[in-house]
């Protein structure tokens, strides 16, 4: 017989169009089957009624001298009405039986001991990333292993917010979930295919709402191992960088950004430790270039009008040295 | 002499100058009680707020036409969201459908006026200056850059993004105080509603021979006094968080942002109710007319629209399945949400079966009402899709969603709305709308709303979230977004035909006479216009269809029905 399970299995990997139909993860392959479960019943009502309808359209239309007089009245018919109110009945019932399945399996599956946990944290417009057992503090940019029949290892997200509504939303990988302030939420992926996942914040948090991509990077099991060791260092010490850095430090900049292993710890902005390790910058805003980096520190309006980062009225020499410094944040 | 008066300073009989007579005659829709004057007070101040709100959305729809572009900031871009969501439900959709309340429930059941004239005339100012406020803001809500600045919080305005910590100035006092003001309004039109619809029933007509667009408004004005309530509670409390120091919503004071959620939506879906079922009430009175036979399944129609508002108000939690509710709520709301589609889809089922065996005319408004029935098919479809809380997870929030509601909303309600005002212009001016101009704003609206509409589920499956003021380019939307657009553009031009239609029509159109459709309901006996004082002896009925037993006095109505 057939049953949900029985879709393809997860073939789908990464794609630039981030369609909840390219399921690359347990939830949003689960998710799949029964949206197309759903879309063949609704799909079958809409043909037998859309049917009936036009068939009606076409054959009662007035045409003909007959047009003139009044065709018979009918005023109901209680067994046809009962007929097309059981059916309806039914039909919900077998929807609503398969539904809470998968809400149940979802929902309510258990985190193995195995799973990788990140806690989510949504700001306006960025995301912080937190592992806080591997003690890594990263931003916009999330990385977890591919999750591989033998060795499973789900990624189980703990989301939370600093200051308004958002929410987490991977269309492949698993439905959204909204980080609301003062209300812990939780949700999981185990992508198979390692690659780059694209999704973006889909709760209205504000000016820079559409600016607050997400990219998760799914890394094979190696891959993975050397990401956390990198993530896990101290930046080295550059001593060509050396004026970029004292301009940092004696700037707003350390207020907001945190850079490891030096003054600098502020937790409104994202974490600096690993900057250069990121492909993007004002959370998808722009590609991590030189260019596009010497002109965010100028003014983030550039790329993202109200984002919450002021521009600092820095001189061309302190944008060029700050510069210097950052890209020296492996 | 036969003039035997007092002489009186200035002559009583000069015609007044011209800017006399026109200030005379503002003065009378100013100061009017008449239930017919109100009604089209309402339905005018509506339209004009459908173009500015439409314009609104066609300046959206072009800043998205194409990634990155720089049409609108994402300031105007949230502000014109906001603007066009609260225009469309509170300025719109509530005025229109008590407009259309006002102007016939008191003719349908044989009445001279509302129950409670006064109070319909205080309801519609307090309507009407709520939405001029909610505009003012546009000049005077000092937002974040210190000058004039609409709402820009989304129309469902979640906490804590409304807190003052996050929209600092005035813009959201706007929202919240306009939707105050006229939700006062609203309440006092569905009281009224209620009491003429329960009290001013001429000698004869029953509760069970009604109209069911009369049905339809008791419904409805039952289930406002149900929502507006706690969206106007709600207000009250956003208020005072923002200016007296409560915290209800503010999270950073331990509020909770859930707790807006919910009364909002306790409100929201049942509001969503509250504009369809006019809907239906309008193709209740529509398609049996134009398909020559009584409705089928009158009890069934009634019981149908009842049960519909008694569910609506279980489903408010399907608009949070993404909060993380339990499993079991979840469930809870799936169930409830599913059990819509058993009364609604047997409305579908009457109506093709009161069409089954007809001789249909396809004039303008069953043009409109058959539109209808095949769009509010889809809405009913994709309805059942999002109630699939897992599907939701994924569909919540994004374009598909935006789809299903204006499936719903303008493929159902504007298509109704649209019906409604061909089918009665003819009433309330004396005069028909033209045919033509008619059929042109039929077709290039239906095809306008399907390229837009149908495609916009396609981009939501695609991934593509709402309230975004742009995106990026390699996503794979570019090409959907730009038809998305003009199909917005052909549905604007439909809508400049509409008005175009409704001006030409009023000086030029073909005079009326009393019963131009051949119709059955009470209001057709009357002249068009009818006279202020609507009936010139209390009408007596014996069956649903008077205007029936009177035209076919040998096969009377009375005989048959149940």
């Amino acid at each position: 017989m057939f049953t949900i399970g029985a879709v393809p299995a997860l073939a789908e990997g990464p794609q630039a169009t981030p369609s909840i139909f390219a399921p690359a993860s347990t939830p949003a392959h689960e998710i799949y089957g029964l949206s197309i479960f759903v879309l063949l019943i609704t799909g079958s009502i809409f043909a037998v009624v859309a049917g009936l309808l036009t068939y009606v359209i076409i054959r009662f239309r007035a045409r003909g001298p007959d047009a003139e007089h009044e065709p018979p009245q009918i005023y109901g018919s209680t067994q046809v009405e009962l007929a097309w109110t059981v059916i309806p009945v039914l039909i919900v019932v077998v929807l609503f039986l398969t539904t809470a399945r998968i809400i149940f399996a979802i929902q309510d599956a258990p985190e193995p001991k195995s799973a990788l946990e990140v806690t989510v944290i949504g700001h306006q417009f960025w995301w912080e990333f937190r592992y806080p057992k591997l003690n890594i503090v990263t931003a916009n940019e999330l990385h977890i292993p591919a999750s591989t029949r033998d060795a499973p290892q789900p990624a189980y997200l703990h989301l939370l917010s600093a200051d308004v509504d958002h929410s987490f939303w991977v269309p492949q990988l698993a439905g959204k979930t909204d980080l609301i302030p003062n209300h812990p939420n939780d949700m999981w992926l185990d992508p198979r295919q390692p690659g780059l996942y694209l999704g973006q914040c889909a709760q209205f948090c504000g000016i820079e709402h559409a600016k607050m991509l997400i990219r998760v990077y799914v890394d094979t099991p190696q891959q993975f191992k050397a990401w956390v060791k990198n993530q896990q260092q101290i930046g080295v010490e550059d001593s060509a960088a050396a004026a970029g850095r004292q301009v940092f430090e004696t700037q707003a900049c350390v207020n907001c950004h945190t850079v490891v292993g030096t003054p600098a710890h502020g937790t409104f902005g994202p974490d600096l430790t690993h900057l250069m390790s990121r492909a993007t910058i004002g959370a998808g805003a722009a590609a991590n270039t030189p260019e596009n980096l010497r002109a965010w520190i100028h003014d983030p309006g550039t790329f993202k009008p109200g984002a919450l980062m002021p521009a600092m009225q820095l001189t061309d020499q302190q944008v060029d040295e700050i510069l210097a410094y950052l890209s020296t944040l492996h | 002499m036969a003039d035997q008066t007092l002489p009186i300073p200035g002559s009583l009989r000069a015609t007044p100058s011209r800017g006399a007579a026109l200030l005379e005659w503002l003065h009378g829709w100013v100061v009017t009680v008449d239930h017919k004057k109100l009604g089209i007070l309402y339905v005018v101040y509506a339209i004009f707020f459908l173009l500015v709100a439409g314009a609104e959305a066609l300046a959206m729809r072009i800043q998205l036409a194409v990634p990155h572009n720089h049409f609108l900031g994402p300031e105007t871009y949230n502000e014109f969201f906001t603007m066009h969501g609260t225009t469309m439900v509170f300025l719109v959709g509530m005025p229109i459908l008590f407009g259309f309340a006002n102007y016939l429930v008191p003719l349908m059941v044989g009445a001279r006026d509302m129950a409670f004239p006064r109070l319909n005339a205080f309801s519609f100012w307090l309507t009407a200056f709520g939405g001029l406020l909610l505009y003012f803001s546009f000049v005077g809500g000092f937002g974040l850059y210190g000058m004039g600045a609409a709402p820009d919080v989304s129309w469902w305005a979640y906490a804590p993004l409304t807190a003052k910590a996050f929209s600092p100035g005035h813009n959201t006092d706007y929202w919240a105080l306009s939707l105050i003001v006229m939700g006062f309004g609203t309440l006092g039109a569905a009281i009224n509603t209620l009491a003429t619809a329960f009290s001013m029933r001429c000698r004869g007509m029953t509760l069970f021979r009604m109209p069911l667009f009369v049905w339809l408004m008791v419904v409805t004005s039952g289930l406002t006094l149900i929502t507006i309530t706690p969206l106007t509670a709600a207000q009250i409390m956003l208020t005072i968080d923002r200016y007296l120091g409560g915290h209800f919503f503010d999270t950073q004071a331990g509020g909770s942002a859930t707790v807006w959620m919910h009364f909002f939506w306790i409100f929201g879906h049942p509001e969503v109710y509250v504009l369809i079922l006019p809907a239906f009430g309008i193709a209740s009175e529509v398609i049996p007319v134009f398909s020559r036979k009584a409705i089928f399944g009158y009890p069934v129609m009634v019981a149908a629209s009842v049960g519909i508002a008694f569910v609506s108000v279980t489903v408010w939690a399907h608009h949070m399945f993404t909060i993380g509710m339990t499993s079991v709520s979840n469930s809870f709301f799936v169930l409830s949400t599913m059990m819509v589609g058993i009364p609604t889809g047997i409305k579908i089922f009457n109506w093709i079966a009161t069409m089954w065996g007809g001789k249909i005319r396809f004039a303008t408004p069953m043009l409109f009402a058959t539109a209808f029935l095949f769009q509010f098919l889809i809405a009913g479809l994709t309805g059942i899709m999002l109630s699939v809380a897992p599907w939701d997870w994924q569909l919540h929030n994004s374009y598909f969603v935006i789809a299903h509601f204006h499936y719903t909303l303008t493929g159902s309600f504007v298509f109704c709305i649209f019906a409604a005002i061909y089918y009665w212009y003819p009433k309330a001016t004396g005069r028909m709308l033209s045919e033509r101009l008619g059929k042109w704003h039929f077709w290039l609206f239906l095809i306008g709303f399907h390229i837009t509409f149908d495609t916009m589920h396609f981009v939501g499956i695609l991934g593509m979230p709402r309230s975004i003021y742009t995106y990026e380019a390699d996503r794979g939307w570019n090409t959907l977004n730009m038809i998305i657009s003009a199909g917005g553009l052909v549905q604007g031009i439909a809508v400049l035909v509409f008005a175009w239609n409704l001006i030409h029509s009023y000086l030029h159109g073909k005079v009326a006479g009393n019963d131009p459709w051949d119709a059955w309901t009470l209001e057709w006996s009357t002249p068009s216009p009818p006279p202020v004082y609507n009936f010139a002896a209390d009408p007596v009925v014996r069956s649903r269809r008077p205007l029936w037993d009177i035209k076919h006095p040998n096969d009377p109505d009375w005989k048959y029905e149940q």
